[in-house]
């Protein structure tokens, strides 16, 4: 296990923020947060095109201004070739559209309402995620 | 005012998307990384996303309706089938490969990552070659 970069608190605490904003959603909305299905719908479907586009913004928005004011600089390491990238891109958004859901649509927001379809494509997600990087590290 | 709404939900949802470290797709990858150097950190955030929004959904959904929506509108899709595990075994192997998945995508591109930009834009092609195939029918 890795034990230097295991950081429970900042991860449950992002945690708890990532929920608050799924219950603000549906809360005002109506609408439980997946992003894979907002980002689809506001490429593809006029109905509620602007109410995802700002969301989007949003996410977009939220490191910015939390760079701002926490002086923190957000720091990412994505060390995979241009054709590798283009390759994950495409998996991940047709996989997430024929599955009607990515982390948030079915990790977050479907396991919530306990729907056992979300578990089941959660599980489905992790384990192939897991085997994944398994064969990377052998290859 | 929904847009608003979504513009404010979307701002916490990627605030928490840095809080928790998940926009990191090396974080993400140590998660995976269950056989090798494992850093289950990212547990952490479903967690605690849960904690807050699965007892909140169940309040909520008891509501007449939504502050600002005629009515409570989320999918009641059951169905077990092919589409769902073929579609998140593909999913879960573009996430095993470079460790992004959608929201932290998206909101990486505030960083102005090249890596991230063009991995949204390879997504973003992915939604729409299964709607031009028409084959995301959301009934199956």
């Amino acid at each position: 296990m890795d034990i230097v970069n295991f950081t429970p608190v900042s991860a449950t605490l992002g945690g708890i923020i990532i929920g608050l904003a799924v219950a603000v959603f549906f809360l005002f909305n109506g609408r439980l947060v997946g992003i894979s299905g907002i980002a689809a719908n506001a490429l593809t479907e006029k109905n509620n095109r602007f109410d995802n586009l700002f969301f989007l913004l949003g996410l977009v928005i939220g490191p910015i201004l939390y760079s701002l004011f926490t002086n923190n600089e957000i720091k990412i390491t994505i060390s995979n070739s241009f054709i590798l990238l283009i390759i994950a891109g495409l998996v991940v958004g047709i996989g997430t559209r024929i599955s009607g859901g990515c982390t948030s649509g079915h990790g977050i927001s479907g396991i919530g309402r306990f729907s056992l379809r979300s578990i089941v494509a959660t599980i489905t997600f992790m384990i192939v995620g897991i085997v994944t990087v398994l064969i990377k590290n052998f290859v | 005012m929904n847009k608003l709404i979504s513009l404010i939900a979307g701002i916490i949802f990627g605030t928490g998307l840095v809080v928790s470290e998940m926009i990191n797709p090396e974080k993400v990858l140590g998660f995976l990384d269950l056989f090798g150097n494992w850093d289950p950190s990212l547990a952490f955030v479903m967690i605690g996303a849960l904690a807050i929004s699965s007892p909140l959904f169940h309040i909520i959904k008891n509501k007449k309706k939504p502050i600002f929506a005629e009515n409570f509108n989320y999918s009641n899709n059951k169905s077990i089938n092919n589409r769902l595990i073929v579609g998140s075994g593909l999913f879960g192997a573009g996430w095993g490969l470079v460790g992004l998945c959608p929201g932290p995508a998206i909101s990486s591109i505030a960083l102005l990552n090249i890596h991230s930009i063009i991995f949204v834009v390879a997504m973003f092609v992915g939604f729409y070659l299964v709607k031009f195939i028409n084959f995301d029918n959301k009934n199956t």
